[in-house]
């Protein structure tokens, strides 16, 4: 993997379609200070997605894409749900896993890349929906974390099963009512950060994607500390417009109004990570 | 399997359940026989001269200089397009295109048969294509279309291909650009 993979011959430039030279040409490969500040300048690693108008999961998914820092030495491993919808659209290496068990498998490709790339720096991140990853996946979520694998786990928490009518979660906040949960919710949310501290995760962090550099920061941070330390847990409010009853343009508002809510912005470091973090920041790299 | 198209759903569903093999190492697969590579060069060259709009469609292993052999054979493909008077047609990827490719200028491994439906194209050659995705798309226009496919392969072939080279490295491209000329000339073109 390299993205030297991107380089197209020069016979062919003039029959590849714009957007694939464009990936060649104006993609932040190779650089790891690469951030959401480049979306509006640069090639994004999402080429067009397949999610609902004003889906606040398009634009994590963008902000993340712009986030990771070495995308071309990045191997996500994904789950069923909204977001599987977008993997097939990126151009950077996915592997699409069985429901629940992408921690799993993504601590499988860490070790292999390991022993593969020994002397390259390959980053494995988990991208699944709250259902995939604390419900029914958490024994591999769990199991992941207590075994420290190094690699990063990112839920996006919708707080329902949205794309099969709206059954409620373990993230579905007590007392909520959806389509397919008219007696509303009987116990609490499931406190996934507190749990992924509890069970060994160096850097966790709960937000929502209202802010885009916030965003950048927490994904900088995971990967890095998944990197050097052990794993690493963002829990990101992406809520679900349709299963709430908002319109297209109310996701922002949504979550900037959950942001002094139950998702306000939490961030635990552990000592080694923070060590981390310290000489990232000094490269300038945070 | 040993019969060119007719469109529709193809009553054989993988050309090794009728027993159609990949050639051994030497020889290449003309339908459903094994003959000499020479033999099948220039059968396939006939097919690219004679059909309507040939189209090569070079996969992500010659798109993509990642080699010092990539480079070559993107240099010896678009001298063999020029030999054919074949359009090249990318498959740069294979991921399935949202909400559709645009069968004018690219082909994916997922839906083929609309790149070549839309070309109206009677010839191809399929090249740099993993093996996985070409076995996939190659079953696909074999159903879907009357199209005749060549696979020029640098491993062991696809036998789901009308013709497959097997083993194409760059000497073996240079031998059949020297194929292909000469029967463009027989063919007094």
């Amino acid at each position: 993997m390299s993205f030297k993979i991107f380089q197209i011959n020069e016979e062919f430039v003039d029959v590849m379609p714009k957007e694939i030279v464009e990936l060649q040409e104006n993609a932040t490969w190779g650089n790891p200070k690469r951030g959401v500040i480049d979306l509006p300048f640069h090639k994004e690693l999402i080429e067009e997605h397949s999610l609902c108008a004003g889906c606040p999961e398009a634009a994590a998914l963008r902000y993340i894409m712009a986030s990771i820092p070495a995308p071309e030495d990045t191997v996500i491993v994904n789950s069923t749900g909204c977001t599987s919808l977008v993997f097939p659209h990126i151009a950077m290496h996915t592997i699409h896993s069985l429901f629940g068990n992408q921690n799993a498998v993504a601590s499988g490709i860490k070790r292999v890349l390991e022993y593969r790339y020994p002397d390259r720096t390959k980053d494995v991140i988990v991208l699944a929906g709250d259902g995939a990853t604390v419900d029914i996946g958490l024994d591999c979520t769990l199991q992941s974390f207590f075994r420290q694998e190094r690699i990063t786990t990112i839920c996006f928490d919708n707080e329902v099963y949205a794309n099969t009518g709206g059954q409620e979660s373990g993230m579905t906040p007590k007392g909520h009512v959806f389509k397919m949960a008219p007696k509303g919710k009987q116990f609490e949310k499931v406190p996934m950060w507190q749990i992924a501290i509890d069970s060994g995760c160096h850097y966790v962090a709960r937000l929502t994607v209202s802010s885009p550099k916030r965003v950048e920061s927490v994904i900088k941070k995971a990967v890095y500390v998944a990197r050097e330390v052990g794993p690493t847990y963002i829990h990101l409010y992406t809520p679900c417009i349709l299963e709430i009853g908002l319109n297209s343009d109310q996701g922002l508002e949504e979550m900037r109004s959950k942001d002094k809510e139950r998702f306000e912005f939490f961030e635990y470091v552990s000592p080694a990570a923070a060590e981390i973090i310290e000489k990232r920041k000094a490269e300038g790299l945070l | 399997m040993a019969k060119l198209g007719p469109m529709g759903f193809s009553p054989y569903p993988a050309a090794v359940k009728e027993g159609v093999l990949n050639p051994p190492e030497g020889k290449a697969l003309l339908f459903d026989e094994m003959v000499d590579e020479e033999i099948a060069m220039k059968k396939a060259a006939r097919a690219m001269l004679t059909r309507e709009n040939p189209t090569i469609f070079p996969g992500p292993q010659v798109l993509y200089a990642w080699s010092e052999d990539a480079k070559k054979k993107a240099k010896l493909i678009k001298e063999l397009a020029d030999v054919f008077g074949a359009k090249i047609i990318p498959m740069y990827d294979y991921r399935p295109k949202y909400p559709k490719i645009n069968p004018e200028v690219e082909i994916n491994p997922n839906h083929p048969n609309l790149t070549i439906w839309h070309n109206n194209i009677k010839a191809c050659i399929f090249v740099g294509v993993h093996c996985h995705y070409a076995n996939v798309a190659l079953k696909i226009i074999r159903a879907e279309t009357d199209c005749f496919t060549i696979a020029l392969c640098s491993m062991e072939g696809h036998e789901d291909a009308m013709i497959t080279l097997r083993d194409q490295h760059p000497s073996e491209l240079e031998k059949f650009i020297e194929i292909a000329k000469e029967v463009k000339r027989e063919l007094d073109k």
